[in-house]
């Protein structure tokens, strides 16, 4: 009985905004909160910032169910890693294995994907791992179907070396912008500023979010 | 040349065979048998003390009903229950699975089964078959750590939230909650809340209907409510509308003899020398 239900048995999927800024001494990383299957949102409260170690978190876009379950395999990976190695994996390495596993399933899968994180040895880095498995270093980084909407803004404004509290203003504008603009994009704005010290988590509720033109 | 000696090893892997004969069936306008559809209606939510799951108790296949009174709240473990929609053997199958390896690891852990363990187990099932095990649940439970409500997708993703909706009712029961539900409702508002949810799915949606089921659960106990509400009772006829004896006049009787001839036939006796 198919009444043009696509909600019903369309993938679930992330049609998203995220994005990972470096700053001086971490990385500000950052969300919308929209599932959808088809036109039907099914979760407006999201958490696409997933934990893989302490100090490295991933923002994930695609398939939901693909990039979920990427990101449990990763961190029981760099957890066992951790306890061989006896300190945290760096960065590098959890993006490292990210990306081996995007690459060899490239053909199944449906991920973009941001490592973002800090370690001792490069401080704060992100890492950006598109849909074929490439994995590439950025200063800042923007992913997910709004992201081509604001591009432009990004490269206009990003600055390196900001201070903690100019990165997130510059984070929260940014995906502010791309999910007015990308209808799968929306609700709150979820952050993590990653430092030495870890991750600590902020939320930017609908009502809060910096307005610009709206006419 | 294939001989007993020299049998012919047959190629390994799935045969594909049948598939360009069905594809031409198909395209001649073959109907394709479909699996049974629980388009449904099934809720949860968590309230003050834990958690209280509700489903529609309609069981569909295409435009047929093919039971009036299914259950669709399942066993998990003493401490979780699971809702389920889209296809029915496999909801059915897929709980009746996980809940036995719940059973083991309880056995082997000594410990009360924590739902995000059910969880982890349930999408790493589906996951694995990519969405071709048709089966979309509302997992619900309290362990140590305290009520637990997930919603689990055929494709294998998950969503940990304090009220859901799944099935082709959803989108009714859903403007229910998200007009009504709040944080810590008492369980009678929690159960009425559920209720109308439900009815929401029943009244607004094809694929829903019949009776509402709910389950509460609670820190140490549950409540089955097993046909919690009837949404739609059938209505008690005022009168007898049957026609007494003789309201058709005979009009006329003929009587005939019908012969009837009877073989008797001989028995053979077997040959039991």
């Amino acid at each position: 009985m198919n009444m043009g239900n696509d909600w019903m048995d369309a993938a679930h999927s992330t049609g998203t905004s995220i994005m990972a800024a470096e700053f001086d001494g971490g990385v500000v990383i950052g969300a919308d909160s929209r599932t959808t299957t088809g036109a039907y949102i099914a979760n407006r409260v999201t958490d696409k910032l997933t934990k893989v170690t302490d100090h490295i978190y991933c923002c994930r876009s695609g398939s939901a169910a693909d990039t979920q379950a990427i990101a449990d395999i990763v961190s029981y990976h760099l957890n066992f890693h951790g306890m061989e190695l006896g300190e945290e994996p760096p960065v590098e390495v959890g993006a490292a294995v990210f990306k081996e596993l995007c690459y060899n399933y490239r053909d199944s899968l449906m991920a973009g994907i941001l490592v973002a994180g800090w370690d001792k040895l490069k401080g704060g880095q992100i890492y950006s791992i598109p849909i074929g498995g490439m994995c590439v270093r950025q200063n800042v980084s923007i992913g997910g179907s709004g992201s081509s909407y604001v591009y432009g803004y990004v490269d206009a404004n990003f600055k390196p070396k900001m201070s903690k509290e100019d990165c997130v203003k510059f984070v929260t504008n940014t995906l502010a912008l791309a999910m007015s603009r990308d209808g799968s994009s929306g609700g709150v704005v979820r952050l993590g500023i990653i430092t030495e010290k870890g991750i600590e988590r902020r939320v930017i509720l609908g009502t809060d979010l910096p307005k610009f033109y709206e006419d | 040349m294939t001989s007993i000696l020299c049998p012919e090893i047959p190629k390994p892997g799935f045969s594909f065979d049948n598939c360009q004969r069905n594809a031409t069936l198909e395209s001649k306008g073959f109907a394709v048998p479909k699996a049974t559809k629980t388009g449904t209606t099934i809720v949860g939510i968590i309230y003050k003390d834990g958690v209280i799951l509700g489903a529609d108790t309609r069981a569909t296949e295409d435009t047929t009903v093919a039971d009036k009174n299914c259950e669709k709240i399942h066993f998990l473990a003493p401490n979780m229950y699971c809702c389920g929609a889209g296809t029915a053997a496999d909801t059915e199958m897929t709980t009746q699975m996980i809940s036995s390896k719940l059973e083991l690891h309880r056995l082997f852990t000594n410990r009360v089964v924590r739902v995000c363990t059910a969880n982890q187990m349930l999408k790493q099932y589906l996951f694995g078959y990519q969405g071709y095990i048709g089966a979309a649940l509302i997992l619900g439970g309290v362990d140590s750590t305290g009520p637990h409500l997930y919603s689990i997708y055929p494709h294998g993703s998950t969503d940990k939230l304090p009220y859901t909706t799944m099935g082709s009712g959803s989108l009714a029961a859903m403007a229910i909650f998200e007009s009504r539900w709040k944080p810590d409702l008492t369980e009678e508002e929690g159960i009425q809340l559920i209720r109308d949810a439900i009815a929401a799915g029943i009244f607004n949606d094809l694929g829903s209907g019949s009776n509402v089921d709910v389950c509460v659960i609670r820190k140490g106990s549950v409540d089955y409510k097993r046909t919690y509400d009837e949404a739609n009772k059938k209505g008690v006829r005022q009168a007898s509308y049957r026609y007494p004896r003789g309201t058709t006049k005979v009009l006329d009787t003929k009587v005939f003899t019908v012969e009837e001839t009877v073989h008797q036939l001989e028995t053979e006796s077997m040959d039991t020398a």
